[in-house]
């Protein structure tokens, strides 16, 4: 069993994190969420609707409401980037193309990228994949945003804006946020309510305050794991 | 053990088609994507099959005629014996099998590429029915545009052994065209037809089912598209085996 014992509320407009060691359990946990994967046992609920029971049709009303980005930002390779960001717009809402193109480039100015409306997603770097990608999931306005490690692969500063950029989205439409992370320059940054899992169980759950305080000796072990902030405790 | 691997794959491979043979969520995607999929499964195939099928033909056609030189044939029987063999297996089949190689792979390439980056994930968290929007396209494509490349493949075939009869093989225009519209029997393109309308589906279908399931990376891609190849050629003959008894059997 991958999971076990895990019982978890997530709110809407902050920044919800699931942290842990690779190999944890992180993305199976997002992807139970989403229904990506099958559980074998427990609940899962999006408000007061029980998901994991619902069938194909019933998840997809759901699914709907949902923005997932990608650890590997999964942009459709034969797409331009404005075709990738029209995606949802195209599939689920009858609006005419002068709408959908107004509010893809609604879309692409808010994660701050111009000009890239007829590249294909092998012409950008990483971190304008990962833009895009948070593009296309809020394009249909989504209740619920889901983040499988955002900023792998990313330097510090991108890593950073990323962060930053799902943190702004989140309050300002106040969408229940859920990032899968090991990075804890994010936690620091974001981290308004953390989960951390190891071997598939919930160890501990707080707030980005809270962390550096933890009694829990594998959190310890996990946000203390490199040498700076081992010597920063020592000297705190 | 292998009882159960192929009764578990036989299916998984009927559930995936019921999940593909599912109404498309939106008609003018479904439209939009089978062009697309009649430019790249079909029209990108004209150039390999017409080169083939010429090639083909002009080879059957010399054959039988270094297999007729005995005077009691008459001539005309080269012509007619390269008509029929392009109509009956050559067109067909062969152009199945070439197919497979060509398109097959690049389905289950291209499919599988979409798994194992999370794009299929992707399709389905936005509440899309994956399988049928990637699939049904490919199959309505090759179902659509194949046989337009089997009765090109019967043209360029029959061509194909025109021009290689008579400028290598001695054979006057008059015998092979005579030999072409001698006992021509109208159902056998309806044969053909019917064989290449199955091989169309067995070619998109099977080779979907092996990208579809893709699990790891880019070597397991690599390893999905040859088996789509091996399994598309194994049906395809065994299909063509099964079609021919119950078509032409009296």
């Amino acid at each position: 069993m991958v999971l076990t014992d895990i019982n978890v509320t997530f709110q809407p407009g902050i920044t919800n994190l699931i942290i842990g060691q690779s190999g944890s359990g992180k993305t199976v946990l997002l992807k139970s969420i989403v229904g990506l994967h099958d559980i074998d046992r427990g609940e899962i609920w999006f408000e007061d609707i029980l998901f994991n029971k619902l069938d194909f049709q019933g998840k997809k009303s759901i699914r709907k409401e949902i923005g997932m980005l990608f650890q590997g930002s999964a942009l459709f390779d034969s797409f331009t980037v404005e075709q990738n960001v029209r995606f949802p717009l195209d599939m689920f809402t009858d609006m005419s193309m002068e709408e959908k193109t107004d509010r893809v480039n609604f879309c692409l100015n808010r994660v701050n990228i111009l000009n890239v409306n007829n590249l294909y997603p092998a012409e950008l770097s990483g971190g304008m994949r990962k833009r895009v990608a948070i593009a296309r999931a809020i394009s249909l306005n989504p209740k619920y945003l889901f983040c499988d490690e955002p900023n792998s692969g990313l330097d510090p500063i991108t890593a950073i804006l990323i962060d930053d950029l799902i943190s702004e989205i989140t309050k300002e439409y106040n969408i229940t946020t859920i990032i899968n992370t090991h990075d804890m320059n994010s936690v620091m940054e974001i981290g308004e309510k953390i989960l951390f899992i190891s071997e598939g169980i919930k160890c501990w759950e707080g707030n980005k305050d809270e962390i550096l305080n933890s009694d829990s000796e594998k959190l310890n072990d996990f946000v203390f794991a490199n040498s700076l902030a081992k010597q920063l405790k020592e000297r705190k | 053990m292998i009882l159960k691997y192929f009764f578990t794959e036989i299916g998984q491979y009927f559930l995936l088609m019921r999940k593909v043979f599912s109404r498309p969520e939106k008609m003018s995607i479904f439209y939009r994507q089978t062009v697309r999929e009649l430019i790249a499964i079909g029209f990108n195939s004209v150039a390999i099959i017409g080169i083939i099928s010429f090639f083909m033909g002009a080879a059957v056609a010399l054959q039988t005629a270094y297999n007729t030189e005995n005077p009691m044939y008459p001539k005309y029987l080269i012509g007619l014996g390269t008509r029929d063999s392009m109509i009956l297996e050559f067109s067909s089949s062969v152009a199945a099998l070439i197919l497979a190689g060509k398109v097959g792979s690049s389905i289950a390439s291209e499919i599988g590429t979409m798994r194992v980056t999370e794009q299929i994930d992707a399709l389905e968290m936005m509440g899309v029915n994956s399988a049928s929007y990637l699939i049904l396209p490919k199959i309505t494509a090759a179902v659509i545009f194949n046989p337009f490349l089997t009765l090109m493949s019967i043209c360029i075939g029959i061509f194909g052994g025109f021009l290689a009869c008579t400028q290598l093989g001695g054979l006057t225009s008059e015998d092979f065209i005579y030999g072409v519209q001698y006992a021509f029997i109208p159902f056998y393109i309806t044969y053909s037809l019917v064989k290449t309308l199955f091989f169309a589906v067995i070619i998109t279908s099977v080779s979907a089912y092996q990208g579809y399931y893709v699990k790891g990376g880019s070597l397991e891609v690599g390893r999905a598209s040859t088996k789509a190849v091996v399994f598309s050629c194994l049906l395809i003959l065994l299909f063509n085996v099964i079609l021919t008894q119950l078509l032409l059997s009296k």
